[in-house]
C-alpha cells in the first residue's frame, strides 16, 4: 500500500458521504478496494492503477480501445422477440426491454469495422451488461454477421467474448447458436482470414464451447474467468475444493488452452502485430 | 422389478393386481383369464390417457427412466458386426461415449452414442453418460474416420450433459465440445442423430449437429436441465416442473420450432414399457432419413446442413 492511497482513501469516503459529488466520479476497485478517480480509470482502460485488476469493459469500449479513430458500427439482423414466450418471475420480453434501456443496445453484441494500426479488421464485442452477455439468437446472428462482413471486406475477425453462457429464456434456440456460430468461424477460415478470439472476464458455457474455442489464436486478459461449467456446479459434482486460480486465464494458459495472456494496455498493439504477421501474403501482394 | 414413475401409480396398482390374479389358483365361479384380460384393457386405457397428455416435467422423468433403452441397447439391436473402437489418441478412452464401426441394415457405418449405463456398476463405468473431453475428441476422430472412408455416421444421444469436473476443464472441455460440433458440421458424409433420452445442452449438440435429427416422442432436448434452470432463474430447484414447461424441451415443441427434423412415436406407455419396439421404430426412422441423404454428394450435404442450422431460430413459436 502506498502513501498516496493511505492518505487519500479516508478522505474519499467522507466526500462520498456528501451528495454534491456525482456517484460515478470515484470507482472502487473490486479487487484491492481502493478508490480510483473515474478519469484516471478511463485513462488506464479500466485497469486498476493500484493492483492491475482488469475491470469488466463495455462492448462499446472494446471497439473504441481497439480500432483507430473513425470506425463504424453495423446494424445487426433482427430476430424474433421472445420466441418461446418465456416467463420466470418476469417475462423475458420485459427483461429484454429493461436490458435495452439499461445498455442502449439491442442485444449483447456490437459489431464494428475499421482499422487497427492501419490494418483493416472486423470486431464483434460481447456486452456482459446485457443479460450477462448470454447467447441467444441475436448474439448468434451478430457473430454470423461479423463473419460475413469479415469475408466481404477480406478482413480478419476479432471477437471479444464476455458471456455467462446460453440465453436460457430462448431454450433450445440458444443451444442451436453453438453450431450456428461454429459455422461463422468456418466462413472466416475458408476465406483464408484470421479469426482471433480475445477472451475477457467472464466467458463460460455455450460461448466457450463453440466459437470462442475455435480461434486461430486465443488471447485472454489477465485474471479472466474462462471455462465451460460453472464453479458451483463443478464443486457440487466432484465434492472437492477447486484448485487455486482454477478457470482463470493464467490457469488456461498453463493448460495449453490459450496462446497468450495479454494485459489490456497491450491488446491493441498485440492484435495489430498478429494481423500483420498472419496476413503478410495479402499485405505484400497489395504493396506489389 | 419394474420401476414406476409417480404418475404411473394407477398402472402399478393395476399390474400388481394382475400379477396377484395370475398367481392365484382358479377360484370357484371365477374366470381368471377373463379378469386379467379386463384389467389389461384397463391398463391400456389408463396408459393411453396418461401418456396422451404428459407434462414436460413428466416427459423429463420418462426421458430419464432407468428402464428406458440406452445407446448401447440401440447399438446391440440395430448394428451388426459392431466393432468398438477406443481412445482419443492423446489421453484416454472415455467410456461415456460408445464408438465404433458396424453395419446398419447391411451398410457399413460409424456409430457414436452417449451411454448412461443401466445398473450401478455400468453407470459408474460410463460416468452416467457425462463425457469428458476425451469422449468428444474420440467422437471427432471417429467422424474423421467416417469422412475418410465415406461411411455414414449414426449417433445416439442420451446425456445429462458434458461432465462438469476439474480435470475436464483443465483438459479443455469447451474446446473438445466446440471441435466435435465442428466435426459434425464438416463431415463429408451423411449424419443422422437420434435423441433417445436426454439431450443435455452442449454435451448433446456435440454429437447432434447433423443432417437429420430424430427425436423420440418422450425424449427431451434442452439448453439446461429444468433443475438447473429453476435454480438460476427461479432461485429454487423445486420449480423444475415450471422451468421444464417454460424451456419448451419436448419433441413436439422442438419440431414446431424446426430445431429437430422428425419425432418418432414411442410404444404405448413409453420406450421403457416396450424397448424392442422403440428401438425398431428408431431403426426404421434412421433408415428413412438416411436413404435420401446417401444420394447427395459431400458438397451438397455440407451446404444443406449449414443452411438448415442457419435457418434455426429465425422464427419463434406460432401465435396460439
Ligand atoms: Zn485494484
Amino acid at each position: 500500500m502506498n502513501w498516496l492511497t493511505e492518505y487519500v482513501r479516508p478522505r474519499i469516503r467522507t466526500l462520498l458521504g456528501r451528495r454534491e459529488i456525482p456517484d460515478n466520479l470515484w470507482i472502487q476497485c473490486p479487487a484491492c478496494e481502493q478508490m480510483i478517480f473515474q478519469r484516471e480509470l478511463e485513462k488506464h482502460l479500466k485497469v486498476c492503477p493500484h493492483c492491475g485488476h482488469h475491470m469488466r469493459a463495455r462492448a462499446e469500449e472494446r471497439l473504441r480501445w481497439t480500432f483507430d479513430p473513425g470506425y463504424g458500427l453495423i446494424e445487426l439482423p433482427k430476430v424474433p422477440l421472445d420466441p418461446l414466450r418465456f416467463r420466470d418471475s418476469k417475462r423475458y420480453a420485459d427483461r429484454l426491454r429493461e436490458a435495452r434501456e439499461k445498455t442502449k443496445l439491442e442485444d449483447a453484441i456490437l459489431v464494428g469495422h475499421g482499422t487497427i494500426e492501419g490494418a483493416k479488421s472486423v470486431i464483434a464485442a460481447m456486452e456482459f451488461e446485457f443479460m450477462g452477455g448470454s447467447m441467444g439468437a441475436a448474439v448468434g446472428e451478430g457473430i454470423l454477421a461479423a463473419a460475413k462482413l469479415a469475408v466481404l471486406q477480406e478482413a480478419p475477425l476479432i471477437v471479444f467474448t464476455a458471456s455467462g453462457g446460453a440465453r436460457m429464456q430462448e431454450g433450445a434456440i440458444s443451444l442451436m447458436q453453438m453450431p450456428r456460430t461454429v459455422i461463422a468461424t468456418r466462413l472466416v477460415k475458408e476465406a483464408g482470414l484470421p479469426f482471433i478470439v480475445v477472451l475477457t472476464d467472464p466467458t463460460t458455457g455455450g460461448v466457450t464451447a463453440s466459437f470462442a474455442m475455435l480461434g486461430d489464436i486465443h488471447i485472454a486478459e489477465p485474471g479472466a474467468l474462462i471455462g465451460f461449467a460453472g464453479a458451483r456446479v463443478i464443486e457440487q459434482t466432484v465434492r472437492e475444493k477447486l484448485p487455486e486460480g482454477f478457470q482463470r486465464a493464467e490457469y488456461l494458459l498453463e493448460h495449453g488452452i490459450l496462446d497468450m495472456v495479454v494485459p489490456r494496455g497491450e491488446l491493441r498493439s498485440t492484435l495489430a502485430r498478429l494481423i500483420r504477421l498472419l496476413c503478410t501474403q495479402k499485405v505484400e501482394s497489395e504493396a506489389a | 422389478m419394474r420401476h414406476f414413475l409417480d404418475f404411473e401409480k394407477p398402472i402399478a396398482e393395476l399390474e400388481s393386481k394382475i400379477d396377484e390374479l395370475r398367481r392365484m389358483s382358479e377360484p370357484e365361479g371365477m374366470n381368471i383369464a377373463d379378469e386379467v384380460e379386463r384389467l389389461n384393457e384397463k391398463v391400456e386405457r389408463q396408459l393411453r390417457q396418461i401418456y396422451a397428455k404428459l407434462t414436460p416435467w413428466q416427459k423429463t422423468q420418462v426421458a430419464r427412466h432407468p428402464d428406458r433403452p440406452k445407446a448401447g441397447d440401440y447399438i446391440r439391436a440395430l448394428i451388426t458386426e459392431f466393432t468398438p473402437l477406443a481412445g482419443d489418441r492423446a489421453f484416454a478412452d472415455d467410456a461415456a461415449v460408445l464408438s465404433g464401426l458396424g453395419r446398419f441394415r447391411g451398410r457399413s457405418v460409424v456409430v457414436l452414442g452417449t451411454e448412461k449405463g443401466s445398473d450401478t456398476e455400468s453407470r459408474v463405468k460410463h460416468n452416467f453418460g457425462m463425457a469428458r473431453p476425451e469422449g468428444y475428441r474420440k467422437a471427432r476422430r471417429m467422424m474423421a474416420l467416417a469422412g475418410r472412408f465415406g461411411l455414414p455416421i449414426l449417433s445416439f444421444v442420451d446425456t445429462a450433459g458434458a461432465f462438469p469436473g476439474i480435470e475436464a476443464e483443465a483438459r479443455g472441455q469447451a474446446e473438445a465440445i466446440a471441435r466435435s460440433i465442428e466435426a459434425c458440421l464438416e463431415a463429408p458424409v451423411p449424419m443422422v442423430a437420434s435423441i433417445i433420452g436426454e439431450g443435455g445442452s452442449g454435451g448433446a449438440i456435440a454429437l447432434a449437429a447433423s443432417d437429420c435429427v430424430l427425436m423420440l416422442e418422450h425424449a427431451i432436448y434442452s439448453v439446461i436441465s429444468p433443475e438447473g434452470c429453476a435454480s438460476i432463474l427461479w432461485r429454487d430447484a423445486s420449480q423444475a416442473p415450471v422451468a421444464a414447461e417454460a424451456l419448451r424441451l419436448t419433441a413436439e415443441d422442438l419440431k414446431r420450432l424446426k430445431l429437430v427434423d422428425r419425432v418418432i412415436a414411442e410404444p404405448l406407455g413409453g420406450a421403457h414399457r416396450d424397448p424392442e419396439s422403440a428401438i425398431q421404430a428408431v431403426g426404421d426412422a434412421i433408415a428413412e432419413a438416411l436413404g435420401p441423404l446417401l444420394a447427395l454428394d459431400s458438397t451438397t450435404l455440407k451446404a444443406r446442413r449449414r443452411e438448415k442450422f442457419l435457418e434455426m431460430g429465425r422464427e419463434g413459436l406460432a401465435q396460439r
